[in-house]
């Protein structure tokens, strides 16, 4: 073979090589937000945004790669559910949330978790009634927890009655299914990415349940995008 | 004078030729009817689906990882019987199981031409060159994923890749880069020149060092496959807990360690084995060239340390599996007892990681000073003292570990003492340095940088092991720069300069010196550039392992970043070399082109398979390059005297 | 030729020297003026103040070694290179293969440099209490006083005023650090709020995996471990604010464990100390009663890992809320 055959032959087996790595790489580290990003900045300033969450105990198929994992779906400015946990909200804004919690709760693994904070007021109403702090180890006990870190944010989301006979079981759930409705409202703060998670062991069967769902993000945890 | 009067009689022996297979069993049938890398991988798979059916058929109802759909028994039965299926395929099981049941083994059959590269090979030779692929594939897949790491930090708050993402492949990056770092010079320098350099016909046990090469192949692909299985979140330390939560991939690390561990053990036991039985007559402690007693000390501390790691994964494995507890505190097992087994072994790790690099700066300084290496004895004392004292210093890693605080001054007393035979090799290649002749050669050139990029290791290393500044750079960028200082800047920069070095040698093909300076000097700049400010930025307060940082971070980060892809790029100057020499436009190497008095360059080229058509007698000292009519180092038996060095010839 | 050759290394060896010590007085003097006082974790806390002059010692004496090696390095490589293309003349003789007396000094002097080095940190590590590192359950090196705090925390009798010891609680968890004050009836806030000029005992565990408790303008890290209190002091010295990271990897959201504490006045302590105390009061009735360590039983200790529910039958620790003597 002569040397430009020779130079041929390697630079096309280093294409491939390249490709080969490329393609690995795209398969198994995607970049990028799982379950893109879900856009609320598209009312007018200054306004209040409305946010609806439904917690929901097993994904179901067709919501990706983990159908019996529990997840959070969120309801799009159009009205679809959708799997996603990175939301875009406009910055120094009210934001007015209700979460449609489906799943049944347990005590948590710490109990500073039901104290709701961070909300205006410091309170939550729990189907319409005012709650500042929720003891888990009675009760429905907390099935999971809406908490943003850096703002000071906290929600418990008191689960439904362990002997429901009319509980959701798979997303997206309807209104008619058992389930606890939390309101509360919050000021986004300037502009960037703040992380969120729940802070209640949901990633059952894994040590410590915090395993599976709790840390694979797109499940109980993603970002708030607050944009200017 | 001729010194091979002097021979002893017995070493004068004729090659003996191998002796003619008993039998021709399927195994030995030639061409692709036999074993070579193509069965390895059929092997593979089909062990796999066998191990993974039967993990779900034994367990199918274990109630494990609920709602996962993953079942670790079977992920790890699965990996453990296609590696199985791996070694079986490469025929690396011939010969013991023949054994065990009772019949002769038969020989392997000696392949020649390029198929032998696929195939498991006896040869220490083509197991070397094996090994320098091997490692190349490792090093090339953990620097694509330490690209990744560097393009998720250019911004603090903007991400590329999601945490979890990120998380995974900071684990995968540093798993695969120990992995490799433990035998990149061991693996592809040591098995091809350990037995040049003693004058040794073969290794001690070549199939085990066959069973080294082919296990470190199928650990890269164990580990590897920790990517499909949706990766690990616990960096390559594994601290459990967090190990016992994680997902399917952890099998995959736990797994994947114990296979490369039994790796490093077979290689470091059988090249152990050879330097202490397979020395030429005449080559005494005292003349053995000082690569050689640095791969010593190392075999041992693979032989010795690896263990404990392989017990520690298997423990792990068990928890994960079968649901013990031995890390899981509320179980009444310890989460420390990880810690402590993982760096009871990784503090002798970061040595198995720092020796060899002394080693070949050892071997390679004289020959571009022409003079004999300065304090050859302080040189090897150094390197065994290292080890001893390798074994003492573990708990360092532990400092704030809440382990019990009356053991630190020990710790930190061990720890600073290790300085003192590190700082033995700085006096040799100092000593070595002083008043000589440097000739600028590529590999001349990665030894002196290793000595400027080991200082700064080793001077950091100082601060890391004192328990008060400890308190503030644990944990963070400070240590992540140190270690890189010392395993990418010493045993990275040591393992280019021996291929530069010997390649020529193994090959018979010179590696291009003009685009081997422009690989030194971007790697050279852009390591430091990288590097160096990640001091600042851990002193800043940057803990590893995070996908977000301060803010006021970004710019050290940026510039870091910057540095790592042109650090990148230099190694893709250094695959461009080693493509365009050895394959494109390769050009004839000289017999001996650096003019070196070491063994290795003395038997033709290329290397008989056996080595040595006669087994040399070691005659004098090595490195006696100021000695002009100094006797040969050793005598071929080929009724040559071997002159010392060039100038002493002029002069006879 | 010996004579000549005697003087040009006593040339040599007089030239690096002058360069040498000129460069590391200028160095260390630069250093220590200049660049000292600002070197982190800065001055927030006595350990902050100690553990920055234990580093900077070490650098002043790590200066000058990292400058003779590279001026001699760079020495070697200007004046020594060959000068023509080719294999050199061989240089030296046989006694360039060693030299007693260079060795012994050099053996001689790291071991000195070495072990003044362990020793000094050895006594800075005692003198200050552990230096702000996590000393374990047991801590051997407490600040006065602190064992009394400690033992009137846990029993529940624990006041504290201006000038004794404060005990504080931090317990890391997925992925988040809260901090109990047991003398504040034992609230839990996820705010580290410290007052000024008083010696803090951090007592870190962890309901979790391994965390790292890193407050890294007051000097401390300490590991939180699961089932283990970790006691780390420090003494504040001026007010401000601080950043609180976790350095030890913990799963998905590591990256974002961190927040930021205040070290106030005592009287703004007082203030926001009681102040939140009364209103998590509804709360924190419903905590576990306060103790060094705190077993979860949230789906079983375990999280279901373990096939045990909500016992666990091999466990050798109590469940969830229950004291374990401090050891």
């Amino acid at each position: 073979m002569s040397r430009n055959g020779r130079l041929a032959t390697v630079l096309g087996l280093f294409v491939v090589a390249v490709g080969l790595v490329v393609a690995a790489v795209a398969a198994f580290l995607t970049p990028g937000i799982p379950g893109g990003v879900v856009n609320f900045t598209s009312g007018s300033a200054g306004q209040p945004v409305s946010l609806v969450v439904q917690t929901v105990p097993s994904i179901g198929v067709g919501f990706g790669d983990h159908p019996t994992w529990v997840s959070y779906l969120v309801k799009t400015p159009s009205g679809k559910w959708v799997h996603s946990t990175t939301w875009q909200l406009p910055a120094n804004t009210v934001v007015n949330m209700t979460i449609l919690q489906y799943d049944s709760g347990s005590p948590l693994r710490n109990q500073q978790w039901g104290q709701v904070t961070g909300t205006l007021g410091n309170t939550m109403s729990l189907n319409g009634t005012a709650t500042s702090a929720y003891n888990s180890n009675t009760g429905d006990g907390v099935g999971h927890t809406f908490t943003v870190p850096a703002l000071g944010l906290d929600i418990p989301l008191v689960g439904i009655g362990g002997g429901s006979t009319n509980a959701c079981s798979q997303a997206p759930c309807g209104t008619n299914f058992d389930h606890n409705t939390i309101t509360f409202s919050f000021k986004t703060p300037g502009p960037g990415n703040y992380p969120w998670q729940c802070f209640v062991p949901c990633g059952l069967g894994y040590l410590f349940g915090n395993g599976g769902p709790m840390s694979t993000q797109g499940y109980m945890g993603g970002f708030l995008k607050v944009v200017a | 004078m001729t010194i091979s009067a002097e021979r002893p009689t017995d070493v004068v022996a004729s090659i003996s030729a191998p002796p003619p297979s008993a039998a021709s069993s399927w195994t030995q049938r030639p061409g692709w009817l036999s074993q070579h890398l193509g069965t390895a991988i059929v092997g593979a798979v089909l062990g796999y689906v066998l191990g993974h059916w039967f993990g779900n058929f034994v367990s199918s109802s274990y109630p494990y990882i609920a709602n996962s759909g993953q079942n670790a028994i079977a992920d790890a039965l699965g990996l453990s019987v296609g590696v199985l299926g791996w070694l079986l395929g490469i025929g690396a099981l011939n010969y013991p199981l023949a054994k065990m049941i009772g019949r002769e083994g038969g020989e392997e059959p000696a392949v020649e031409g390029w198929s032998k590269y696929f195939r498991y090979s006896l040869d220490h030779k083509t197991v070397g060159m094996q090994y320098i692929v091997g490692v190349l594939l490792f090093m090339f897949t953990g620097g694509l994923l330490a690209m990744a790491i560097r393009t998720e930090l250019l911004n603090p708050t903007t991400h590329v890749f999601s945490p979890d993402t990120y998380i995974k492949i900071v684990s995968e990056h540093g798993t695969i880069m120990m992995m490799m770092a433990t035998s990149i010079i061991v693996g592809p320098l040591g098995n091809y020149l350990v037995p040049l350099m003693i004058g040794a016909r073969r290794m001690a046990f070549p199939r085990i060092e066959a069973f080294s090469f082919w296990i470190f192949v199928a650990g890269y692909m164990v580990i590897f496959s920790a990517l499909p299985f949706g990766g690990f979140p616990t960096g390559w330390t594994g601290y459990a807990p967090l190990q016992t939560q994680a997902g399917p991939g952890m099998v995959s690390y736990l797994l994947g360690f114990a296979v490369i561990g039994l790796g490093m053990m077979a290689a470091g036991f059988n090249i152990a084995v050879t330097i202490i039985n397979y020395r030429a007559p005449g080559m005494t402690w005292s003349r053995l060239p000082i690569f050689v007693w640095s791969i010593l000390a190392t075999a041992a501390l693979l032989t010795l340390a690896t263990p404990v790691l392989f017990a520690g994964g298997l423990f792990g494995l068990l928890d994960k599996t079968i649901q013990t507890s031995f890390y899981v505190t509320e179980h009444g097992g310890s989460s420390y007892l990880w810690q402590n087994l993982f760096w009871f072994f990784g503090h002798p790790e970061v040595y198995i990681m720092a020796l060899p690099g002394f080693g070949i700066v050892g071997e390679i300084m004289p020959v571009f000073t022409r003079k004999p290496l300065f304090a050859y004895k302080v040189a090897a004392a150094g390197m065994i003292g290292v080890a001893l004292l390798s074994f003492f210093v573990w708990q360092h890693h532990l400092f704030q570990s809440g382990i019990n605080p009356d053991m630190r001054p020990l710790f930190m007393l061990t720890t600073e003492l290790i300085s003192i035979p590190t700082g033995f090799i700085f006096l040799v290649g100092m000593g070595t340095l002083y008043k000589a002749k440097i000739r600028y050669e590529v590999p001349m050139l990665f030894c002196m940088a290793l000595f400027f990029n080991f200082l700064i290791g080793g001077v950091t290393g100082v601060f890391l092991s004192d328990v008060p500044v400890n308190v503030t750079v644990h944990g963070g960028f400070f240590v992540l720069s140190h270690f890189h200082y010392t395993i990418m800047g010493g045993l990275l920069f040591a393992f280019m300069a021996g291929l530069y070095f010997w390649l020529p040698k193994m090959t018979g093909r010179m590696m291009n010196s003009r685009i081997g300076k422009w690989h030194f000097w971007t790697m050279f700049i852009f390591f430091n550039l990288t590097f160096f400010p990640m001091f600042v930025i851990g002193l800043l307060g940057q803990p590893r392992r995070v996908f977000t940082y301060a803010s006021n971070l970004q710019g050290l980060n940026d510039f870091s970043s910057v540095s790592a892809f042109l650090l990148g790029i230099s190694f893709l100057i250094f695959f461009a070399n080693l493509m365009w020499s050895m394959f494109i436009s390769p050009v004839k190497a000289p017999a001996n082109p650096w003019d070196s008095l070491g063994l290795e360059w003395q038997t033709a080229n290329p290397v008989p398979p056996y080595n040595f058509e006669r087994i040399p007698v070691i005659m004098t000292d090595p490195y006696r390059y100021s000695e002009p009519g100094a006797p040969a180092f050793a005598d071929m038996g080929d009724g040559l005297t071997q002159s010392s060095s060039t100038t002493s010839s002029d002069q006879a | 030729m010996a004579a000549e050759n005697s003087k040009g290394e006593v040339n040599d060896l007089r030239r690096m020297t002058m360069i040498w010590v000129v460069l590391s007085v200028v160095a260390d003097l630069l250093f220590w003026f200049l660049v000292g006082p600002h070197v982190p974790p800065g001055r927030m806390t006595e350990t902050a103040v100690n553990n920055q002059r234990t580093f900077n010692v070490l650098l002043v004496i790590a200066l000058p070694v990292l400058i003779g090696v590279w001026v001699y390095l760079g020495y070697a490589a200007t004046m020594w290179s060959a000068k023509r293309e080719g294999v050199a003349e061989s240089v030296g003789g046989e006694g360039a293969r060693t030299n007693r007396k260079v060795q012994v000094w050099w053996i001689a002097l790291t071991s000195v440099i070495v072990i003044f080095l362990a020793g000094y940190g050895t006594f800075a590590v005692i003198a200050e209490h552990g230096s702000g590192g996590g000393e374990g359950p047991n801590p051997v090196w407490s600040p006065s006083g602190a064992t009394q705090a400690e033992t009137a925390a846990l029993s529940g009798s624990s006041s504290w005023t201006p000038g004794h010891v404060l005990v504080v609680q931090v317990i890391g968890q997925q992925w988040k650090f809260t901090y109990r004050y047991p003398s504040f009836g034992g609230f839990e806030s996820d705010k580290l709020v410290l007052p000024v000029n008083t010696e803090i005992a951090f007592n870190v565990t962890s309901l979790d995996v391994i965390h790292s408790f890193w407050a890294y303008q007051l000097s401390v890290k300490a590991d939180a471990n699961p089932q283990l209190n970790n006691v780390a002091y420090t003494e504040t010295k001026h007010t401000g604010n601080f950043t609180v990271r976790c350095s030890e990897l913990c799963g998905l959201w590591h990256g974002s464990m961190y927040n930021f504490g205040k070290v106030v006045s005592s009287t703004d302590f007082m203030n926001w100390a009681s102040t939140t105390q009364s209103a998590n009061a509804a709360n924190t009735a419903n905590l576990p009663p306060f103790a060094w360590t705190y077993v979860p039983d949230a789906n079983g200790a375990s999280g279901g890992w373990y096939p045990d529910g909500t016992v666990t039958p091999y466990s050798t620790v109590e469940t969830y809320g229950s004291k374990t003597p401090a050891s």
